[in-house]
């Protein structure tokens, strides 16, 4: 059995199925602190008591995700070493700094989530609550921040040599800040910043639709999430550009492969949509001259890297164009409807929204965190057949253990029970409340404050 | 002093410190749902559920915390251990993760769910129990390299009397610590009934935790001598640990100074971890891993040390902050202060 035994695709499938679970509690760990602040702050600004109300209602659901968040991402953590052992012994010497740090990051936010919980009304000014928001934002990107230095290590190892399986010459800070860093960890930031706005305003267009929740509370929070929503989309979009020449000039295969780009050659064009047939042919596809050699290099007359230039056993697995293109074209689609949103608020300000309008505003939630799927999907088999680009290939760092698919199965079931029973928490969570009895209690619409 | 054994106590007093958070965790947990199930919740529930409702997530980060550690200093930890540890390392990676979620899930969602209290109440126990086989494996005899391929003899992990006599230790230590713990605060809570009740345990408990760790020494002077001729070399940690431990639980029966009771259970456990690990030294995986010989390259070591002191001038300030905040602050150990503020008042 040991000799057929096939760890390294059981270990790759519970790789990327705990990641493909964690990533969205991950996402909302990252970006909703973000959306809690901005709420509260511009509740206490205005003294408006319904920024304060969405404050609170989005940190209870919040807890919810965070418990998630926290146990699978203890579970990545701990998999890294118990999958992927050689690996670990590799990145433990390399990258061991950001690794540390991350946890610091992890308990200052652990810390100051607890507090930020139960202090809501300790103190007479609101402002000492609202600091307390700031360091779990803060903690919260911070290890986001030196997660993803880890994973741009892997895309372009640095600050390290590697003979004969030894490692030596190690720079720590340098291997931290390599050149994958700033563009992968922009764009994880701001794609979560989006998404989360995005997820919070397509739960505010569904009670809008469901007519349930208080009109007034539900538009203020569709504005506040949208405005959020767009202004992080657009950076988002910019430095997904940025990502782009990057890629151009350090990972020229993963674009390639990427953007099916089989021949180095100037005035590329950008191919969207369409399939590959077995001999390579490209059908059905969007082709937009120039428009890869402007992404790769700014101006048309870059050459960009062919495929071909790679020995086939080098090459990433092609079908991650489509996760490209579907990653790009739903940042660009929930950007869109932001904006058509903004025109219609302003336009015809009293009116109410159209029906259409919060339909598509509610699928831009769920959309969000499919784009940040895919996204991830093409950074990392995208770098296939790497687990440390140039150094160490995937099943050089896969474990030796038999034991792996019992393992797959049950963190399969785990991760399926976690869900079910999360959504039927959230669920009852916000149907037991109801704005209104809770806009009361806070002193509003001739109530008292209690 | 050396950086290699710098690291080592690092990590060490990381260790410690879950150990103590964790317990009391664990065991509370465990009290909790056993308060509801013999319908004595109205007593202590109130007590358990505000202590660790601030801290839930902090006990989590110091397990992480070690790992991450571990690695950094040690990388060739992660080589044999990771390999070995698969299958306890998963399942303990699943019950923590049940237990966390749940926890959430029972305190922050659906209240008064008796299933969500029970997972959480019973993954308490076994916890322990997985994690402590770590503590087993390090001792040698259990992971073996094949045909330079590392392999964990579960047959010798089961039959190995020092295994049981670990989760055995492990498990009545949760209960005993997270006792006394709650004794404390049910005091400082000036809970009458609920003191009573906690005290009870606490007592309860004390015995079969001196006797498990009488096995304990016994079980270790079995499977590692080299490890237990240093152990009785250091012998003096030991029986500050039993002295500790002796004024802990006679403060409880009296009824008196049960803050300086606690700091003596935190003591007694700090000795006898810290004479444990003193004596496995230099060895951090018997035979295979030393810390001289597999500690991380010097300029790591150096960033990881810098990283960390910089980490302790966030971290200390922000410890101190949630213990003035929900330990010690009276109003809030007492429950006269809105405590939950996220929950809104509404529905009252």
């Amino acid at each position: 059995m040991t000799a057929m035994y096939d760890a390294v695709s059981y270990s790759r499938l519970l790789t990327e199925i705990t990641l493909g679970f964690h990533i969205i509690f991950a996402t909302i760990g990252v970006g909703v602190p973000v959306m809690i602040a901005l709420a509260e702050w511009r509740g206490i600004k205005r003294n408006d008591p319904y920024y304060i109300l969405l404050a609170r209602r989005w940190t209870r659901g919040f807890v919810i995700t965070v418990a998630i968040g926290v146990v699978t991402g203890t579970s990545i953590g701990l998999q890294l070493s118990l999958l992927w052992p050689s690996f670990m012994q590799v990145a433990g010497q390399a990258i061991g700094l950001p690794l540390f740090m991350e946890t610091f990051a992890f308990f200052v936010e652990a810390i100051f989530l607890g507090i930020y919980l139960y202090t809501w009304d300790r103190f007479k000014n609101p402002f000492v609550h609202f600091m307390l928001i700031i360091p779990i934002a803060l903690a919260a990107s911070a290890s986001a921040f030196f997660i993803t230095c880890v994973n741009a290590f892997m895309n372009t190892p640095q600050g390290f040599t590697l003979e004969n399986g030894v490692i030596r010459n190690v720079e720590p800070i340098k291997a931290m800040f390599n050149p994958a860093t700033a563009t992968k960890v922009s764009h994880v930031l701001s794609s979560a910043y989006m998404t989360c706005a995005f997820v919070l305003a397509a739960i505010a267009a569904f009670s809008l639709i469901k007519g349930r929740s208080d009109k007034v509370y539900a538009r203020k929070a569709l504005k506040l999430t949208l405005v959020a929503g767009i202004i992080f989309g657009i950076t988002n979009a910019l430095i997904g550009d940025f990502s782009g020449k990057f890629l151009a000039a350090y990972q020229p295969v993963k674009l390639a492969a990427a953007e099916w780009h089989f021949e180095t050659k100037d005035k590329a064009e950008l191919i969207m949509g369409g399939f590959l047939t077995e001999d390579n042919e490209i059908k059905y596809a969007l082709k937009i001259p120039y428009a890869l050699s402007i992404l790769a290099g700014g101006s048309p007359n870059t050459v960009v890297h062919g495929l071909n230039e790679t020995p086939p056993e080098l090459q990433p697995p092609l079908r991650i164009h489509y996760y490209f293109d579907g990653m790009v074209l739903i940042g660009t689609l929930t950007i869109a409807i932001g904006v058509v949103y903004l025109w219609f608020s302003r336009a015809k300000r009293k009116k109410p929204l159209p029906r259409w309008l919060l339909i598509a505003i509610v699928c831009c939630g769920p959309l969000s965190v499919i784009a940040i799927e895919l996204g991830w999907i093409y950074a990392e088999v995208g770098r296939l057949p790497w687990i440390l680009v140039g150094y160490m290939k995937v099943e050089d760092g896969a474990t030796t253990a038999n034991n792996v698919h019992i393992m797959l199965l049950l963190f399969c079931l785990l991760y399926l029970v976690l869900a079910i029973s999360c959504i039927k928490v959230l669920a009852k969570l916000f149907r037991n409340a109801h704005v209104a009895d809770e806009l009361l209690s806070l002193g509003i619409e001739g109530g008292k404050r209690k | 002093m050396n950086i290699d054994i710098l690291g080592i106590s690092v990590l060490w007093i990381f260790l410690w410190g879950y150990i103590i958070v964790a317990s009391i965790d664990f065991g509370a947990g465990f009290f909790g749902f056993y308060s509801v199930a013999t319908g004595k919740k109205h007593i202590t529930y109130a007590i358990i559920e505000r202590y660790l409702s601030p801290v839930w997530e902090v006990t989590n980060v110091f397990l992480v915390f070690f790992y991450i550690g571990m690695v950094g200093f040690f990388p060739d930890t992660a080589m044999y251990y990771g390999t070995a540890l698969l299958v306890p390392g998963s399942l303990a990676l699943i019950l923590l993760s049940i237990r966390g979620a749940y926890y959430a899930f029972s305190n922050y969602g659906s209240k008064q769910n008796v299933w969500y209290m029970f997972l959480y109440g019973a993954t308490g126990l076994l916890i322990p129990a997985a994690l402590s086989t770590v503590l087993v494996i390090s001792e040698g005899g259990i992971i073996q390299v094949i045909e330079g391929k590392i392999v964990l003899l579960w047959s010798e992990l089961f039959s190995s009397l020092y295994t049981w006599s670990v989760i055995l230790l492990a498990l009545v230590s949760v209960l005993y610590i997270s006792a006394m713990f709650l004794t404390y605060y049910a005091h400082k809570a000036k809970d009458k009934p609920a003191y009573m009740i906690l005290r009870g345990y606490a007592l309860f408990w004390s015995l079969p935790t001196i006797l498990a760790s009488l096995f304990a020494f016994y079980a270790i002077s079995q499977h590692n001598k080299e490890h237990f001729n240093n152990m009785l070399s250091l012998s003096w940690m030991f029986i500050a640990s039993f002295i500790c431990f002796a004024i802990a639980v006679f403060f409880v029966w009296k009824g008196r100074n049960l803050g300086l009771s606690f700091i003596m259970v935190m003591l007694q456990f700090g000795f006898a971890f810290f004479g444990y690990g003193r004596a496995h030294l230099p060895y951090i995986l018997y035979p295979y891993i030393t810390i001289r010989e597999h500690f991380t390259n010097e300029t790591m070591a150096i960033a990881l040390v810098a990283a960390f002191i910089a980490g302790l001038f966030v971290l200390i300030p922000s410890i101190v902050l949630l213990l003035r905040l929900f330990l010690f602050d009276a109003a809030y150990v007492r429950g006269t202060k809105n405590k939950k503020g996220g929950k809104g008042s509404y529905g009252k």
